[in-house]
């Protein structure tokens, strides 16, 4: 046991840490887009998948507390890191270095920082449901009736609803693109850490890393970039809109503290469930 | 050709360092930059202020002496040279020239140019080594070294322990050297035995010099005069990570007469 | 007159070693610790001989003037390494390594030496490669060996260009172990600035910490000094700018007899100088002659045209002219001499006029220049980025430079000086090489002495020296060393002058490499003396040093070693003028073969070779320090020669 925290205290074992948490968090992100690019196909298709997770409390807890746990060690490993890091070199250079990094390694903190505003967003967005951030108004109100004659969230239209707000889409896009800044670092690197690299491997493990990111980036943005453009569901939701004027929950809507109460904000959050990334 | 130096000036590590500008002379483009400064020198002696400071020894690239940041980057604007194998005719007659010591708290400086690298060594105490007494080891021949561990062994050994990779790095950490030195022993079979000790053991005191660690940004890799790759600091990750999985030796119970 | 006690043991040559090994005494295990020993120096005699002293059981204090023990001078030799390992089977040995070696020095060195050295060569590459040495391998995992410097078997190891980078890494990997497990303390940026001698024996040093500026003393039962060679008299040279020969001048002061200090080897393919900014001079591997070909123009007037557009029959290959068999691989001190001869005959090329071209125009067309480039890419790179040329397309140009000291302070069969107590090794003393050394032996030689002739001889010593007896650092001899030290300190900071202590320097070497460069005659020898009694009152008049004592000053470290070289190139003038012969790197220009001789007349020889004089010079000149002022008394240690006849070095 002793080793294993000295281990995980070294300079080395951090990003160990680093480079572990970063490839689940990979893997969530592909789970996470697959799911929501059903956005692409009818409205019921993610409606249903929406209420198919919300019938499985344990399982969305699950894997909530656990991307909470992973976030938070990618976090504060980073911050011990880059605390430490920084007190490596107490006086600065004159002239700023100009050579052999690529620049996206010199903007992981940053990248990394951006994306982690965007998440508390995005979960305040689309989990939490909080009216009053995103411009268009409660979207706990959009109900529909699913194929099994069901009532459920209207997840399809609180999604294109939300992002035809331009500077919701635009925050979105511009989080996609960090995120893209941080894989194409990140991913090349956490082989690095973990040692899996060599003069035949480094090749390869470039056009992954770039390959990977490039992927992500346009399955996430098109989904914003598509709303926006009203390339999809802008009839749906012109549909759905009425059904924020009239309020069938009452006085619920201003009650920000129930909105936040966890059993409530899980079973109303339907897309965003797993949003953190 | 004549160029402007702006050169750090610091007394002793106690004491605030300041940049300070001087005009050199007429200079040879085919003159290395620390001849420069020896003329430099001279001429400031001559005038009676005190000459730069700066470490330099076999002038040929090979004992690791020399330092200087030079215009931003260790070892000059050149790959794969220190900076005794820079030369002036890659600077333009006119040119502001910025020289600055290597910048780690590992590496306290001791007088304007000059900083104290022995924080290497003592990395190098904690492990640098294969246990073998003199007099002791086998014919040279008895063990078969695979040419191409031997030639990967030989790309790591020749690490001049310059501390560019320190300096260069934003993190001013001692990855790439620690990497050559670890891979270098670890990649040979006589380096099999203490393999994992000695990666542990080098990192430890990595870590207690306090140096920071690797963000992969590959600035190290640039700067090296040897060229070493970041593919050593891979191999030491992967050394380091089997340790861990290995644990920690069984203890011996009791001991002999 | 010091007594010259060789102390080569009796018997056959092949079991000299052996039986004086046996006949040594030991220490017992529990009393080693009890005996201090300081190494002065941590290049590859020093690490070496410190670690295997402090496995022994030695308590042993390191000191080295760098920042790390590891960047010693040794780091820079690129060739090789030789040992008589017999690997690639064609017919070397012991026997062999040995009698080149011999003959190589021009027979003035001591035969049991270096039978010895030959002797040990192999275990050399046993310990290296333990320690992690990547010497360069074959397919089969075995080691590779080439040949060197004109020998004719192949004996070489290497590691790439480095190998005395990657030897020196390896005895510093065990100087830290030693030092990791307390056998050894190591103190760096500490330069030894005189020795200590306590009723005649060597027992201690002064020291001043090159950051702090500190002087300390330290005691002990013995000193070890290894600190390479004085080839930096000469300012322009192929040593690290901070090689100096001060720890081994000031033990000359004190006692210690310097050995044959005119032996210094000039090395025959450096790049040429280029101006008067000039701080060192580089060398290129030797190895290049192996497929280069050495020539310089037939007429004067062609020095200055583009070397293509010289017909072949203009060319002039004078190496291959000269010594058929050997041609291009002619030894060292040959082939700088013919490059000498030719320019001086005025047929030099480049700005100077001093450079001939090493061409590989030949080796391209019939290898191709994917080979060229595989073999000796680097040195090309090298050659490049100092001249802006590109060797593939144009002929180098080289020119000699000094490379190596043979001379060195006297030493008996132990590595022990005249003074009791007092052990030199490696390049600092003169023991091996003779007149002249042979490629890839500066390592052999190095590493000879420090794991495996210094911690078997010096128990010897020690044996007569009573345990935890030395003498204290409060004893009147330390005291009167540390007052000299801190005098001539002062001096030079209190001095008013106005010149620069490297300005000197530069002079002095000027001087030098004139007088007693690679020729040397009786007038011009004289001129030199003079002349550097000149420049050395000259320089206690008019030297300014910057700084101040108590803090890091290069200035001051350079004044000190410049003040030294004065003194030594002085001597070094005086050993060329008394040995009325030539021999190895040491040519007068008086005793050289002509047509009349007969030994030219048989084809021995070239009209031009240096000409011994066995019956009047087979001895080793040990000069004595004899008090300030006063000429050095001249002590010689005759050459016995039990095995090998002496004969005429021929190249032919």
């Amino acid at each position: 046991m002793n080793s294993m925290i000295s281990f995980f205290k070294s300079s080395l074992g951090k990003k160990y840490l680093m480079a572990v948490t970063g490839i689940l968090l990979f893997l969530f992100l592909i789970g996470h887009l697959i799911g929501n690019l059903q956005i692409f196909g009818p409205p019921e298709l993610i409606n249903q998948y929406a209420h198919f997770l919300h019938s499985k409390p344990l399982l969305v807890w699950g894997a909530r507390l656990g991307l909470l746990l992973i976030v938070g060690i990618h976090i504060s490993t980073a911050a011990q890191l880059t605390r430490e890091n920084r007190q490596a070199r107490p006086v600065a250079y004159a002239v700023p270095p100009v050579y052999g990094s690529s620049w996206q390694s010199r903007y992981m903190l940053v990248s990394g920082l951006v994306i982690l505003a965007f998440i508390v967003y995005h979960l305040a967005h689309f989990t939490a449901l909080l009216p009053g951030i995103n411009g268009v108004g409660d979207f706990r109100r959009l109900e529909t009736t699913l194929p099994g004659g069901e009532k459920g969230r209207d997840v399809y239209a609180m999604v294109v609803l939300g992002f035809q707000v331009w500077w919701v889409a635009l925050f979105y896009l511009v989080a996609q693109g960090l995120l893209f800044v941080h894989l194409g670092h990140g991913l090349a690197s956490m082989f690095q850490s973990l040692g899996f690299r060599n003069h035949v491997w480094a090749p390869r493990i470039a056009w992954f890393a770039r390959g990977a990111s490039t992927a992500l980036l346009i399955g996430y943005a098109a989904i914003p970039a598509a709303i926006y453009l009203r390339l999809i569901g802008a009839s749906h939701a012109e549909k759905a809109k009425h059904q924020l004027a009239v309020s069938p929950a009452g006085p619920r809507m201003f009650s920000i503290q129930t909105a936040l109460s966890p059993l409530e904000a899980d079973l109303s959050a339907e897309t965003g469930k797993e949003a953190a990334k | 050709m004549k160029v402007t130096l702006k050169v750090w000036r610091q007394k002793n590590r106690h004491t605030p360092g300041h940049f300070a500008s001087y005009q050199t002379p007429q200079l040879n483009p085919n003159m290395s930059f620390l001849e420069m400064l020896d003329v430099v020198n001279e001429d400031l002696a001559s005038r009676g202020e005190e000459p730069i400071a700066f470490d330099h020894d076999c002038r040929e690239g090979i004992c690791g002496t020399c330092s200087l940041v030079i215009n931003g980057k260790p070892h000059g604007p050149h790959r794969g040279v220190a900076t005794c194998q820079t030369y002036l005719r890659s600077f333009k007659d006119g040119d502001e020239i910025i020289v600055e010591p290597f910048r780690a708290r590992a590496f306290p400086l001791v007088k304007d140019l000059v900083v104290d690298r022995q924080a290497f060594d003592r990395i190098q105490h904690a492990g640098g080594f294969i246990t073998v007494r003199t007099g002791s080891p086998p014919d040279a021949n008895a063990i078969p070294v695979p040419k191409e561990s031997a030639d990967l062994a030989m790309d790591a050994a020749q690490c001049i322990g310059c501390g560019a990779c320190v300096a260069a790095c934003k993190n001013a950490s001692a990855m790439l050297f620690v990497a050559a030195k670890v891979s270098h022993l670890g990649l040979l079979p006589q380096g099999q035995p203490e393999r994992y000790r000695r990666v542990q053991a080098m990192v430890k005191q990595m870590d207690a010099e306090g140096f920071g660690a690797c963000t992969v940004t590959g600035s190290c890799e640039a700067v090296c005069p040897k060229e070493i790759t970041l593919d050593f600091i891979a191999r030491m990750n992967r050394d380091y990570g089997v340790a861990l999985l290995r644990g920690a030796p069984k203890k011996i119970a009791g001991g002999g007469a | 007159m010091a007594t010259l006690n060789s102390n080569v043991p009796v018997g056959p040559l092949a079991q000299k070693w052996e039986k004086h090994k046996f006949s040594n005494k030991l220490i017992n295990p529990a009393n080693k610790r009890k005996y201090k020993i300081i190494v002065v120096g941590a290049g590859l005699a020093g690490s070496s001989a410190a670690a295997s002293l402090a496995e022994l059981g030695y308590e042993v204090h390191n000191f080295v003037f760098h920042d790390s023990p590891r960047r010693a001078h040794s780091v820079a030799a690129q060739g090789g390494i030789n040992a008589a390992k017999n690997y690639q089977n064609d017919n070397d040995s012991v026997y062999r390594l040995f009698y080149d070696t011999i003959k190589g020095g021009d027979f003035r060195s001591r035969e049991a030496n270096v039978y010895r050295l030959a002797e040990v060569s192999a275990n050399i590459i046993d310990q290296c490669v333990a320690q992690g040495v990547p010497f360069a391998r074959e397919y089969g995992g075995l080691l590779d060996n080439r040949s060197f410097g004109g020998a004719q078997v192949s004996r070489t190891f290497y590691a790439r260009g480095q190998t005395g980078q990657q030897l020196l890494l390896g005895a510093y990997s065990a100087l830290c172990r030693n030092i990791a497990n307390g056998g050894v303390k190591s103190y760096t940026h500490s330069e030894m600035l005189d020795l200590v001698v306590v009723d005649g024996h060597a027992k201690g040093i002064i020291v001043r910490n090159l950051q702090s500026g500190e002087i300390s003393r330290h005691n002990a039962d013995a000193v070890v000094l290894a600190t390479g060679g004085y080839g930096n008299v000469f300012n322009l040279s192929t040593y690290a700018r901070g090689s100096n020969a001060t720890a081994i001048w000031r033990a000359y002061k004190r006692g210690a007899c310097f050995g044959n200090p005119c032996y210094t080897q000039i090395h025959p393919t450096c790049i040429p100088v280029s101006g008067d900014y000039q701080s060192k001079l580089t060398l290129m591997s030797e190895s290049l002659r192996n497929d280069g070909r050495i020539w310089v123009p037939k007429k004067k007037e062609d020095c200055r045209r583009n070397p293509a557009e010289i017909p072949e029959a203009d060319r002039d290959y004078y190496l291959e002219r000269l010594y058929g068999a050997f041609g291009n691989l002619a030894p060292r001190d040959i082939a700088s001499r013919a490059a000498k001869t030719v320019c001086d005959e005025g047929r030099g090329v480049g700005e100077t006029g001093l450079g001939v071209y090493l061409d590989f125009s030949d080796a391209i067309q019939r290898l191709g220049e994917g080979k060229i480039r595989e073999r000796y890419g680097n040195l090309f790179a090298m050659y490049h980025e100092i001249t802006n040329e590109d060797a593939y397309r144009t002929p180098m140009r080289i020119y000699p430079a000094v490379h190596y000291t043979m001379g060195g302070l006297w030493v008996d069969y132990n590595l022990m000086s005249n003074l009791p107590g007092l052990f030199v090794l490696g390049e600092a003393n003169f023991s091996d090489h003779g007149a002249n050394r042979l490629g890839a032996s500066a390592l052999m030689q190095g590493l000879a002495d420090g794991y495996f002739v210094l911690p078997a001889t010096i128990s010897g010593y020690l044996a007569t020296q009573k345990p935890d007896k030395r003498p204290g650092t409060d004893h009147d001899s330390f005291q009167q060393a540390e007052e000299n030290v801190q005098g001539v300190t002062r001096r030079l900071l209190g001095n008013k002058g106005t010149r620069t202590p490297a300005s000197f320097h530069k002079q002095l070497g000027k001087l030098l490499w004139e007088h007693c460069g690679m020729a040397r005659n009786k007038a011009g020898l004289e001129k030199g003396i003079q002349l550097i009694g000149e420049l050395r009152a000259d320089y206690w008049k008019n030297v300014k040093v910057a700084g101040e004592a108590g803090e890091w000053n290069q200035s001051l470290e350079l004044a000190g070693r410049v003040a030294d070289f004065l003194e030594l190139g002085e001597l070094l003038c005086r050993d060329a003028l008394h040995r009325e012969e030539s021999c190895g790197g040491h040519f007068r220009e008086e005793y050289q073969y002509t047509k009349n001789d007969a030994e030219v007349q048989q084809g021995l020889v070239n009209p031009g070779d240096v000409k011994r004089r066995d019956d009047q010079f087979a001895y080793v000149a040990a000069w004595e320090y004899a008090g300030e002022g006063k000429p050095p008394v001249l002590n010689k240690e005759p050459l016995v020669y039990e095995e090998v006849k002496m004969s005429t070095r021929s190249y032919k």
